[in-house]
């Protein structure tokens, strides 16, 4: 290869940094910490790269590299690209690993350990998106794993074991579904192939792969399997707890980047890989997205726990990426993966700002705080900024993926889509009832010292408001990297009775 | 060739950059915003310029063919995925240009007011960034070319509206009557996106998706005859956009967060709450006549809630001592007016009586924030009284500002209030449930004339603190900033550039009417009525609109107009003499009917109903839900691993010598399941993550191979 090998540099140019800082004494914290912060700078300069250089009129996977024979016995290639699907995670990934770097800069406990599993987890996340070969997706996927378990578990707070044990295990039973699928897929698929590319073709499909109880019963394996990742209904209750006991930015990680890992493996998989399937179970996927949104709004009103309630907005934002995927719309499905990002973006601010209070006052009671607008007004900018965001406020990147999505699925599913539609007003009422009972009213004695928000919290906002803010004027260098992609995807299910072309669906 | 309409974009840009500059001045704390005249001069030049070119706007177009009065001006295109195709982009028409004139004009009187009036408020320049912000997000809302363009604005003016509500945020009940202000609003969009949503798929099946106002106009009719479950589709969308605008302007049943919303500052009132933001859902009927008129179930339903929400409010404004509450009710009335115009098809009148509302009200407001002040900070009417004395060009201004909106002539509010009632009353030849309406609205006149001169009775008549005895020992005063002690203070006029404002205003709302006056009236002397002939390119088309060479005036339409006049007078000066003369007969009728007077005191009861129908019940699924979730979802998970602990012992039990490899792997798994989720078996855990890194490893070293 004459070119640079690009992908490879963004996800594995963490694990050097990780070399690096295990080879630094732990007394020298700062050097730590910056070391972890350059380690992460490659990621990032590639990913603006990818993002000048990305080829927006074709669909096909783009930066190629391999495919390597890794284990030719099975077959087993070392084999990166991207697409449309993945781009804009790849960037998101890189961007929010950056920001949690410095968004850990206060950590004290075991700061090594701290960056040295950071940078594991930020190339298993990077690998997962830029994967091209079933396997090697699947170790990234693991490899994922492993330090998000030890960082909740570890630098969490006091319920940290048991959050971080229920995360893991439950996120392990999805992967045993996956990795089964992954085999049958192998075994069966003519020529043995763990190529997602190649598995697309359904003319490989042979054998069980080609009965449809078994392709339905692969496909209910990789749902189940990412739709714990999502997570979506009712395999969610782990969420709420690992973000309530996971330190700041990990918390940053699980909802900006995790999650997105499942509904991205719904499209690279379940819709790629087994698309008549996807077909026949689409209306799943629309009512699991509608109680999503509105159980999961729902839920956020009645938590008192400020994380908690962010946790649980998590759940209802993530359904909109559901309910747009099943809309069967160049609409719907743009508005899902721009979703996918947006959501990364905005909630991240989210949990930035609750880490800012966390750290100050030291718990997050929300019926315990109110008046902070006053003492620390340049805080409550930023969080008023994010929170409106989050609402959908028109002008804000939240809004474009939002009314696409609504768009997109009104068409397929109007009676779904209108219940969808009533967390404008849900999501209103949870955000703005925080925001007054948080930050507005009187000011109490106890918080009348907090300092104000400091550069470095500032810094970690900053880029991602500024995101949010040119995204929603100006959303087309986004979009135009996911279209090409995701109208195929679309024109790619009608053959299989999507109603792409039918009338509405009244 | 036209400046002003090639460079329209500079008219939202100025208040964006006023924004900008005191806004990142206020986030950073920049030197220059110490300066109040900075920040003053910045916001009101910002807006200046606006208004500067949205009257070159106006004579450019006034300089064109009137049936071609229509430019675009594309800057980009926002969104644009599949079908769907929304431009950043304005349009400049007749509607939109006397909206921009509206906005810009008033909103330039109402800064220039709000220096005197912030003066010495900590939150002097924080107030001009927020009302910058406001002129931008209205003008982006009256400029638009589409609806998501229309929808940006709306949604903004939204936000500002929040801002500007709890704007003295540190007193609670600003900050609930701020959210409340954007919750509602939002029940109303939740309806607003759906209508939209309709329209855009049903335009998309006869194959013009499109969200561009030129476009929808050009196709809809493609759309008649269409239904949706047995209703006619347009009917549908229309109904559905105006339970939209009922949110926005403040419509039963979603009006209960205008006269909470009055907890801002009083410029805002007059600015947002009167003048400008609550107009938005008239414009936005205006802006889809074409729409409205192919749906004439969904224009009965725009005047019945109209009609309904002119005599309700206007009956809640009998009982209220808060100055500004009055003139709330009063708002939630005349608003109502304007449906009842555009719901007979009459969407000239219905603008026409935007526009001098716009001039009388914002009067009203701001002459009561004269009062406010004058009296420090005191919004109880019953504590004033002859202010008259103190304060005499706000008592001449408030005086001349009710007289327009009692209606009676040659007072702008006559025109326009008495075009609408005529309106209606024809209707009633098509369709007798106009009739109705008509007498509603007639009712709701006499209702307005009698409150509003009340007021003035209560406010500038008679004595100082004559009726101070009326209020019971018990009740709780607040002003804008909280719990107030009452003081006493010798009343004062206020300074100039609050006068200003309200002398200008004083004179619109007497001489704005003549824009349009009636053929009626104006064919006796030859003038014109230019406000119909300017809007006509608009509505041309609409029914109930041009009646074309108005050659035979119905004897009746001037007995309706001596009639409305009389009435408005005949309850003006009742009001006068109960309030000044016979100041005994209100408090009589009070213990006579105590129940009704307690029920429209306290308006209706409506908020109470809404907070136990609704939000109780709304908070109560919530905890039920969220219950649900940790003791039946959760619990089943935490159950689940509980069994599977279980099993896993068994198996151990019965099976302790372990396969290798593979299975190995399986089974140890299954036992950290089995460890449970509250137990941790870390040893377990830890285990397996050397087996997981140790294979990664060794399939690299393999691979290195």
């Amino acid at each position: 290869m004459d070119k640079l090998p690009l992908l490879t540099i963004i996800t594995f140019a963490p694990i050097l940094g990780m070399i690096a800082i295990s080879l630094i004494p732990k007394e020298k914290k700062n050097a730590i910490r910056w070391s972890a912060l350059l380690a992460t700078l490659p990621s990032l300069l590639g990913a603006v790269k990818i993002f000048m250089d990305f080829d927006r009129t074709t669909k096909a996977m783009q930066f190629i590299e391999g495919p390597l024979n890794w284990i030719p016995s099975f077959n087993i290639q070392y084999h990166l690209g991207i697409d449309g699907i993945s781009v804009t995670m790849v960037i998101l990934t890189a961007l929010i690993s950056t920001i949690c770097i410095i968004a850990s800069w206060n950590i004290e406990k075991q700061l090594k350990g701290y960056f040295i599993l950071f940078l594991l987890l930020e190339t298993g996340m990077m690998g997962t998106f830029v994967a091209i070969d079933f396997f090697l997706f699947f170790i990234f996927w693991e490899l994922m794993l492993l330090p998000m378990y030890f960082l909740i578990g570890i630098w969490g707070g006091p319920r940290r074991e048991y959050a971080a044990i229920k995360f893991f295990l439950y996120t392990m039973a999805g992967s045993v579904l996956i990795l089964l699928v992954m085999l049958a897929l192998y075994f069966y698929s003519d020529g043995h192939t763990f190529n997602m590319i190649a598995l697309q073709d359904q003319s490989l499909h042979q054998g069980p792969l080609s009965s449809h109880t078994f392709r339905m019963a692969l496909w209910w394996g990789l749902f189940i399997g990412f739709a714990i990742k999502v997570p979506v209904f009712p395999f969610h209750t782990w969420l709420p707890d690992a973000h309530v006991e996971a330190p700041t930015a990990i918390s940053v990680i699980l909802a900006g980047v995790l999650l997105k890992m499942g509904t991205y493996g719904f499209l690279r998989f379940n819709y790629q890989i087994l698309p008549d399937i996807t077909v026949d179970m689409i209306q799943v996927i629309a009512v699991l997205g509608v109680i999503n949104i509105i159980y999961g709004a729902l839920c956020a009103m009645a938590q008192t726990d400020f994380k908690k309630l962010i946790a649980y907005s998590s759940v209802s934002h993530m359904g909109f990426v559901l309910l747009g995927m099943a809309s069967f719309t160049s609409e719907g499905l743009n508005g899902a993966v721009l979703q996918m990002f947006n959501h990364g973006t905005i909630t991240a601010q989210l949990f930035l700002i609750v880490g800012i209070i966390y750290d100050r006052a030291h718990h997050r009671d929300i019926n315990g705080f109110g008046g902070l607008a006053t003492t620390m007004p340049r805080y409550a900018v930023w969080t008023t900024l994010a929170f409106f965001a989050a609402i959908g406020l028109p002008g804000l990147s939240g809004f474009i993926s939002e009314v696409l999505i609504f768009l997109g699925s009104f068409k397929t599913w109007p009676w779904l889509t209108t219940i969808a539609v009533s967390s404008v007003v849900l999501t209103a009422g949870y955000m703005l009832w925080t925001l007054q009972r948080v930050y507005l009213g009187k000011t109490q004695e106890k918080y009348k010292d907090f300092p104000d928000i400091t550069r470095r919290e500032a810094f970690c906002l900053l880029p991602l408001a500024v995101i949010v803010i040119i995204l929603g004027v100006w959303p087309r260098p986004i979009l135009s990297m996911m279209e090409v992609s995701l109208n195929a995807l679309n024109q790619s299910l009608v053959p299989y009775g999507a109603h792409v072309a039918s009338g509405l669906g009244f | 060739m036209h400046f002003f309409l090639e460079n329209i974009w500079v008219i939202p840009l100025a208040p964006l950059i006023g924004f900008l500059i005191n806004g990142l001045g206020c986030f950073l704390r920049l030197p220059y915003v110490k300066s109040r005249k900075f920040v003053h001069f910045v916001a009101c030049t910002a807006i200046f310029v606006a208004f500067v070119f949205a009257v070159g706007v106006f004579f450019d177009l006034l300089g064109m063919d009137p049936a071609h009065r229509s430019f675009t001006k594309t800057l980009y295109p926002w969104i644009s995925i599949g079908s769907l195709e929304a431009n950043v982009a304005f349009l400049a028409d007749p509607l939109s240009a006397v909206m921009m004139l509206i906005i810009t004009g008033v909103g330039f009187l109402i800064h220039v007011y709000s220096i005197g009036y912030m003066h010495e408020d900590p939150g002097f320049a924080r107030f001009f960034t927020y009302l910058n912000l406001f002129c931008f997000a209205m003008l982006l809302l009256v400029m638009g070319d589409n609806i998501f363009m229309l929808f940006i604005g709306w949604e903004g003016v939204g936000l500002c509206s929040y801002l500007l509500i709890g704007f003295w945020y540190e007193h609670k009940p600003n900050a609930v009557a701020g959210m409340k202000a954007f919750i509602v609003n939002r029940i109303g969009d939740f309806a607003f996106l759906i209508g939209l949503f309709l329209l855009f798929w049903f335009l998309y099946q006869q194959g013009h998706p499109t969200v561009a106002f030129s476009g929808i106009q050009e196709n809809v009719h493609l759309l008649e005859g269409a239904k949706v479950g047995g209703i006619s589709l347009l009917a549908l969308v229309g109904i559905l956009l105006f339970i939209g605008a009922t949110g926005k302007s403040a419509q039963i049943p979603l009006y209960v967060w205008l006269p909470d919303a009055m907890a801002g500052p009083t410029p805002v009132s007059a600015l947002i709450h009167a003048a400008t933001m609550v107009t938005a859902g008239i414009y936005m009927i205006g802006r889809l006549n074409f729409v409205y008129s192919l749906a004439p179930e969904a224009l009965v339903v725009v005047a019945t809630v109209g009609a309904l929400t002119a005599l309700f409010a206007a009956t809640i404004g009998f009982a209220q001592n808060d100055i500004k509450k009055v003139l709330a009710y009063s708002t939630v009335s005349q608003l109502g007016y304007m449906f009842l115009g555009m719901g007979t098809g009459a969407y000239t009148a219905g603008i026409f009586h935007l526009m001098t509302h716009a001039f009388f009200k914002a009067c009203l407001f701001l002459g009561s924030g004269s009062v406010i002040l004058g009296m420090h900070h005191e919004q109880d009417m019953r504590r004033m009284g002859g202010l008259k004395k103190y304060m005499p060009v706000t008592y001449m201004t408030f005086l001349l500002a009710t007289i327009a909106i009692a209606g009676i002539f040659p007072f702008a509010g006559f025109f326009s209030k008495d075009e609408i009632l005529w309106k209606t009353f024809e209707s009633g030849g098509h369709q007798y449930w106009y009739y109705v309406l008509w007498g509603m609205g007639v009712l709701g006149a006499m209702g307005t004339a009698f409150y509003m001169f009340r007021a003035v009775a209560m406010t500038f008549f008679g004595k100082l603190g004559e009726r101070a005895h009326e209020i019971a020992p018990n009740e709780v005063e607040e002003d804008e900033h909280g719990p107030h002690q009452h003081e006493h203070h010798t009343p004062h006029e206020s300074p100039k550039s609050m006068t200003f404002a309200l002398v200008v205003l004083a004179i619109l709302s007497v001489v704005g009417g003549l824009v349009g006056i009636p053929y009626a009236l104006g064919h006796f002397f030859h003038i014109p009525n230019f406000f119909e002939e300017w809007l006509a390119p608009v509505f041309a088309g609409a029914h109930g609109e041009g009646h074309g060479a108005h050659h035979d005036v119905p004897v009746i339409e001037y007995m309706l107009m001596v009639f409305s006049v009389a009435i408005a007078l005949a309850t003006s000066a009742l009001a006068v003499y109960i309030y000044t003369k016979r100041k005994d007969l209100p408090a009589r009728f009070v213990t006579r009917f105590p129940r009704l007077h307690r029920l429209v005191h306290e308006k209706y009861y409506v908020d109470e109903i809404y907070q136990v129908l609704v939000v109780n019940n709304l908070l109560r699924i919530n905890q039920l839900l969220a219950l649900f979730d940790q003791k039946v979802v959760d619990g089943f998970v935490n159950f689940a691993g509980t069994v599977v602990r279980f099993s896993s012992k068994v198996a151990g039990f019965t099976d302790n010598r372990w396969v290798d490899g593979f299975v190995n792997l399986v089974g140890n798994s299954i036992s950290f399941a089995g460890a449970s989720l509250r137990k941790a078996q870390t040893g377990l855990v830890q285990n397996y993550l050397y087996i997981a890194v140790a294979g990664v490893i060794a399939l690299m070293i393999w691979r290195l191979l």
